[in-house]
C-alpha cells in the first residue's frame, strides 16, 4: 500500500512540475521545474526497482544537462516579453492535442491489453538481486558494441559543441605549439668562443 | 501495488504535457529543447515500465542509450542556440528566416 501512496504523491508532483515547465513565464523557473521533474521521475524509477537508471538520471541529467541548460538560460540576454507574445494563440490547439494524445494512449493501454495483464503488479525480485550488476553484465557482454558507439556519440557531441561555439578573438595571446616543439637549441642559445682577457 | 497501467498512464500524461508545451512555447528555442527532454523522459518511462513488468532488462539498456543520445543532443542544441544568439541577438524561432528562398 505504501508504494502506491508514494507513487501517487510523486506522480502528482511530476505532473505539476511538468505543467510548471510549459507555462512558467521565466525560462529559469522552467529549467528548475524540469529539475524537479527529473528528481521525482528518479524517485518513481526507484519505486519500480530500476535503481541504476534512477541514479544515472539524477547524476547525468540534474547534475550535468540541467546545469548546462541553466547556464545557457542565464547567459543569454533574451527579451522575454517578445517571446511571450502570441503565447495563447495556439494554446487551444495544444491542449486539444494533449487531451487526444492522453485519450488515445490510455485507450490503447486499457482496451487492447498489450498481450499482458496491465492491472497486475510486477513479479517480486529475489532478495539478493542487484539491478546494477545485471545491467552491467548485459551492457558489457551483449551490448558492448552499441556501448562503444554511445561513447563515440558523446565524443562527437563534445567536439561539435566546442567547435560550434569556438570564437577566435583578436589580440589575445596564445601559444603556438608547433613552433614551440620545432625549436632547436641553436635558435635560442648562441655559444661564443673567445680568449680570456688579460688581467691588467 | 503499482501496476503497469499506472505507469503507462503517467507516461501518457507527461508526453501529452510536453506536446502541449511545444505548441505553447513555439517561439522560444530553449523551452522547445526542454520540452523535448520531457518528451524523452516520458518515452523512457514506458521502456522502464515494460522492462520491469516483462522481466527483461533490455528495455533498461535502451533507456541508457536514450539518455546518452539525449545528453549529446541537448549539448549540441544549446551550442547552436548560443551561436544563434551571438549572431542574431534573438532566439525567436519565427525570426529564423535567413535561409528562406
Amino acid at each position: 500500500m505504501l508504494p502506491l501512496i508514494l507513487f501517487y504523491a510523486f506522480a502528482t508532483i511530476l505532473v505539476l512540475a511538468a505543467l510548471g515547465v510549459i507555462v512558467s513565464r521565466n525560462p529559469v523557473y522552467s529549467a528548475l521545474s524540469l529539475v524537479l521533474c527529473f528528481v521525482t521521475s528518479a524517485a518513481i524509477w526507484l519505486l519500480i526497482e530500476a535503481e541504476f537508471l534512477a541514479l544515472v538520471l539524477v547524476l547525468v541529467y540534474v547534475g550535468a544537462v540541467m546545469v548546462l541548460f541553466l547556464f545557457v538560460v542565464m547567459m543569454l540576454d533574451i527579451n522575454l516579453e517578445e517571446l511571450r507574445t502570441g503565447f495563447t494563440r495556439y494554446a487551444w490547439l495544444g491542449w486539444i492535442t494533449a487531451a487526444v494524445v492522453v485519450l488515445e494512449i490510455v485507450g490503447v493501454v486499457f482496451t487492447r491489453k498489450l498481450g499482458i495483464n496491465v492491472m497486475q503488479g510486477a513479479a517480486p525480485l529475489p532478495a539478493n538481486y542487484s539491478n546494477t550488476t545485471e545491467l552491467g553484465t548485459l551492457l558489457y557482454s551483449h551490448y558492448v558494441y552499441p556501448f562503444e558507439i554511445a561513447a563515440m556519440v558523446l565524443l562527437v557531441a563534445i567536439v561539435a559543441a566546442i567547435a560550434l561555439t569556438l570564437r577566435h578573438r583578436q589580440g589575445h595571446k596564445v601559444q603556438n605549439i608547433t613552433q614551440q616543439v620545432a625549436v632547436h637549441a641553436r635558435d635560442r642559445v648562441r655559444i661564443v668562443k673567445m680568449d680570456s682577457e688579460q688581467r691588467k | 501495488m503499482i501496476t503497469l497501467a499506472h505507469l503507462l498512464t503517467l507516461s501518457a500524461v507527461l508526453f501529452a504535457l510536453s506536446v502541449a508545451g511545444i505548441f505553447l512555447n513555439r517561439k522560444n528555442v530553449l523551452l522547445l529543447l526542454m520540452c523535448i527532454e520531457l518528451l524523452l523522459l516520458a518515452a523512457n518511462f514506458n521502456f522502464i515500465a515494460f522492462s520491469r513488468y516483462l522481466g527483461q532488462l533490455d528495455g533498461q539498456i535502451f533507456v541508457f542509450f536514450v539518455l546518452t543520445v539525449a545528453a549529446a543532443e541537448s549539448a549540441i542544441g544549446l551550442a547552436i542556440v548560443v551561436v544563434l544568439f551571438r549572431n542574431r541577438r534573438t532566439i525567436d524561432v519565427e525570426q529564423l528566416n535567413r535561409l528562406k528562398g
